[in-house]
C-alpha cells in the first residue's frame, strides 16, 4: 500500500497546486534557515579527531600564579599555552606514550623553480610524535624520526597544497625547500589534512587552515624561528633577545600528550602535579601546584569554540522552523478538510481509520520531502550568503556535506510528518455517514 | 441476509435526545430487491448508514450475513463493509483524481487483492455495466449515467453480499435513470440483494418489496397499498 499511498499523495498535491506550493515553501524556508545555521554549528562543534579525541590531552601549567587572575587570565586562572621552559621539561620527561610541544611559526619560502616568486608560508614547529598523535595522513614519504628531533635536523613535512605549488604535485621527498635562506630536506608530503576546528592550536584562528610546513621543534628553536602565534608574557618578559625569550615565563607553546588509558591519564596528572611541586620546591613557583589536562572535546568546550551567539542563532532558526511548520500544519488542515468527501467515500469503500491515517501521513511525508529538497537549495543559498559576509576561515564552516544533505531531508520529512499528525488525525476522524449525507 | 431488530438510533445533545430510528425492525432476505421510501427526515438515510456500517446504532440488534455487528471496532466494521457491502450513491461519489478503473480498484486495494485479481475484477465489473471502453476516463469526462454505471461497477467489483443504493437515479435525467434502474433490476435477476432508498414511487414500485419509513419506524406495504401509494405519490 505504501507505493499506492505515495502515488495518491502525488495526485493529491497536483490537485491544488497553490496550497501545495505554499506548504512546500513553508517547510522549505524553515528547513533552509535552520539547516544553514545547523551546518555552521555542526562544523564548529564537530569532533575534529573522533577516533582519538578522548586520548589526546592539552596540558596546562600555572606558571604565573594567583596574580594572573587580575590580569585577564581565564576563569580557572590557567593560560591556554605553556612556557618554553615547561614545554622542554615535559618533553624531556617522556611521561606520556607520545607527546609534542609545538608552536606556530612561519618563514619566507624561496622556490627552487626560478619561475616562482618567494612567498610566506605558515609553519608549525613540533616533535615527531605530532604525526602519529594527530593521525596525519601522508601522500608521499612520512614523518621525520625522533632522532631528527634530537639532532635538530633540517627536515620538513609539507602540505599537499604546498607540494602542488612548489613541486607541481610530484613526489618531493628528498628534495630541498629553502626557508629563510636555509635548506630543509622534504621527508614527507601530507595528504589532505585539515582538522576543523584547528583543535591543537586555537589561539589565533580556530577555524584556520592547517600549516603548510612542519619543522622539528628543536630545529626551529635553534634557527630562532619566531612565534607567529599568540605570545602572552604577562609581566614576566624576561631578559631581552632570543635566549631571554626562551627562558622567560612567557607562554607561547602548546603541549599535547597522548594518554590511551584511564590509568595513563591519572599517572600523567600525578606527574604534572609532581612537576609543578618540584618547581615550587626549587623556588620558581611560589604557589601550590596548579595544572590541568583536558581531552580534545573538553578542550574545545573550554576554549568556547562554539560561540554562544551561534547557539542562540541555531535556537532562533529552529524556532523559525517551528513557525513555518505551524503554517504548514494549517495549510495541511485546510487541504484535508477540503478532501473530507473523498475520505468519506474511501471509508465507505472499506478504508479503516488507520488506512486513512497512513495515507494522509505519507502525503505529509511527501510534502516534507519536497520541502526538504527546496530547503537544501535555500541552505546552499544561505551558506553562499554567509561566505560573502564572513571571513575566509569561517567560510570553511559553510561546506555542505552529504551528512548535512541527509540531515536536511530527514529533518524535513520528520518535521512535515509531525506537522501532519494533527491534520491526519482529523482526516481519520471524518464521519463518513455525515459527509456522504451532506455531499 | 440482513436483519435489524428493535434497532434505535438517537442523536443526543446536552438538552435534547432525538430518535432518528426507534424500534426499527426489518428483515431482508438473500436475493431480495427492497425499496425504502419515506418522507424527508423519516430516517431513510440513517437506516442506510447503519445498514452500511457507516454509523453506529444506539440500541437493538443488527445481523449482517449472519454476523452480529454490535460492538465491532472500526477495523472490523471497515473490513465487513469492504467485503460484504457495495454502495451506490446519489451523487455517484467517484474520486475525481482517479480514472474509472482506479476508482473501481479502491475497495479492491483495501481488500488486499493483488494486481492480477484487481484487473480481472475491474474488467468483469466494467463489462457488466457496459463501460469497458471508458476504463481510463476520468469522472469529469463521463455523463451522469456513465458515472453512475462506473459507481455501480465499483460497488460490484468486490462481489458484495448486499448492495445499498441511496437515490441512485436522483441526479439523472429520465432516460439515464431508466438505464440505471434497468441495470439494478438485471443485477437483482442475477441474484444480488439490493436495498434502494428512493423518493420516487415509480422506481419503488419496480422493487420486489417496499418498506416505508415514517418517524423512524417501518411501515411495510403490501402489493396493493404499494401501488396505491405510488399512484398517490405520483
Amino acid at each position: 500500500m505504501f507505493s499506492y499511498y505515495v502515488s495518491l499523495a502525488i495526485l493529491s498535491l497536483r490537485r491544488n497546486v497553490v496550497l501545495t506550493v505554499l506548504m512546500i515553501a513553508a517547510i522549505g524556508v524553515g528547513i533552509g534557515a535552520s539547516m544553514t545555521m545547523l551546518t555552521v554549528f555542526r562544523a564548529m562543534a564537530a569532533d575534529p579527531i573522533p577516533n582519538k579525541s578522548r586520548q589526546l590531552f592539552a596540558v596546562q601549567i600555572d606558571n604565573w600564579g594567583p596574580r594572573s587572575s587580575s590580569s585577564g587570565g581565564s576563569a580557572d586562572n590557567l593560560a591556554e599555552q605553556i612556557s618554553y621552559t615547561d614545554a622542554t621539561a615535559l618533553m624531556n620527561a617522556h611521561a606520556a606514550r607520545r607527546q609534542t610541544a609545538m608552536y606556530a611559526t612561519g618563514a619566507a619560502l624561496t622556490p627552487s623553480n626560478p619561475d616562482l616568486r618567494p612567498f610566506k608560508v605558515h609553519a608549525r614547529a613540533a616533535y615527531a610524535d605530532f604525526f602519529p598523535m594527530f593521525s596525519v595522513p601522508f601522500q608521499f614519504g612520512g614523518p621525520w624520526a625522533a632522532a631528527d628531533d634530537e639532532a635538530r635536523a633540517g627536515v620538513v613535512v609539507i602540505s599537499r597544497a604546498l607540494n602542488d605549488r612548489v613541486f607541481a604535485g610530484a613526489n618531493s621527498v628528498g628534495k630541498t625547500l629553502n626557508l629563510e635562506g636555509r635548506d630543509f630536506r622534504v621527508v614527507g608530503v601530507m595528504a589532505r589534512w585539515d582538522p576543523v576546528p584547528k583543535f591543537y592550536d586555537l589561539n589565533n584562528d580556530k577555524y584556520g587552515k592547517a600549516e603548510e610546513v612542519l619543522i622539528p621543534f628543536t630545529r626551529a628553536i635553534e634557527s630562532q624561528m619566531p612565534s607567529w602565534g599568540n605570545n602572552n608574557c604577562h609581566d614576566a618578559i624576561g631578559a631581552p633577545g632570543w635566549e631571554g625569550h626562551l627562558h622567560s615565563e612567557c607562554v607561547w607553546t602548546q603541549f599535547w600528550a597522548e594518554l590511551p588509558a584511564a590509568t595513563d591519564v591519572e599517572q600523567y596528572r600525578a606527574f604534572l602535579n609532581n612537576y609543578a611541586a618540584e618547581q615550587q620546591r626549587t623556588g620558581r613557583f611560589h604557589w601550590p601546584p596548579h595544572t590541568r589536562i583536558r581531552d580534545v572535546r573538553e578542550w574545545l568546550q573550554y576554549q568556547h569554540v562554539v560561540a554562544n551567539e551561534v547557539r542562540i542563532l541555531v535556537l532562533v532558526s529552529f524556532s523559525f522552523l517551528l513557525v513555518c511548520l505551524l503554517n504548514a500544519m494549517g495549510l495541511m488542515l485546510a487541504k484535508v478538510m477540503g478532501r473530507a468527501g473523498d475520505i468519506a467515500v474511501r471509508r465507505a469503500l472499506g478504508a479503516n481509520q488507520a488506512a486513512i491515517f497512513g495515507q494522509c501521513l505519507i502525503e505529509a511525508g511527501v510534502v516534507g520531502l519536497a520541502g526538504g529538497l527546496l530547503g537544501l537549495a535555500l541552505t546552499a543559498l544561505g551558506l553562499l550568503g554567509l561566505r560573502a559576509l564572513l571571513s575566509e576561515s569561517v567560510t570553511r564552516l559553510t561546506h555542505f556535506s552529504l551528512a548535512d544533505v541527509a540531515i536536511a531531508i530527514t529533518l524535513a520529512v520528520i518535521a512535515a510528518t509531525l506537522a501532519g499528525l494533527y491534520p491526519t488525525w482529523r482526516a481519520a476522524q471524518v464521519q463518513p455517514a455525515w459527509q456522504l449525507k451532506n455531499q | 441476509m440482513m436483519k435489524m431488530t428493535q434497532l434505535s438510533k438517537a442523536y443526543r445533545t446536552e438538552v435534547v435526545e432525538t430518535y432518528a430510528l426507534r424500534d426499527f425492525c426489518i428483515h431482508v432476505r438473500e436475493g431480495e430487491f427492497v425499496a425504502v421510501t419515506g418522507p424527508s427526515g423519516s430516517g431513510k438515510s440513517t437506516f442506510l448508514s447503519i445498514a452500511g456500517l457507516l454509523e453506529e446504532f444506539s440500541g437493538g440488534e443488527y445481523q449482517l450475513d449472519g454476523a452480529n455487528v454490535r460492538g465491532l471496532n472500526d477495523k472490523q466494521r471497515s473490513r465487513l463493509r469492504n467485503e460484504k457491502i457495495g454502495f451506490i450513491f446519489q451523487a455517484f461519489n467517484l474520486i475525481a483524481d482517479l480514472n474509472v478503473q482506479d476508482n473501481i480498484a479502491v475497495p479492491l486495494r483495501y481488500r488486499g487483492f493483488d494486481t492480477a485479481e484487481r484487473q480481472r475484477r475491474i474488467q468483469e465489473s466494467l463489462s457488466r455495466v457496459g463501460l469497458s471502453a471508458r476504463a481510463r476516463h476520468h469522472p469529469g469526462e463521463l455523463s451522469g449515467g456513465q458515472q453512475q454505471r462506473a459507481a455501480i461497477a465499483r460497488a460490484l467489483a468486490g462481489s458484495p453480499r448486499l448492495l445499498l443504493a441511496d437515490e441512485p437515479t436522483g441526479n439523472l435525467d429520465t432516460q439515464m435513470a431508466s438505464g440505471v434502474m434497468e441495470l439494478l433490476e438485471e443485477l437483482h435477476r442475477d441474484g444480488a440483494t439490493i436495498i434502494m432508498v428512493t423518493h420516487d414511487a415509480e422506481l419503488a414500485a419496480r422493487a420486489e418489496r417496499e418498506v416505508h419509513i415514517v418517524d423512524g419506524q417501518v411501515i411495510e406495504l403490501a402489493a396493493g397499498p404499494r401501488l396505491a401509494a405510488a399512484a398517490a405519490h405520483a
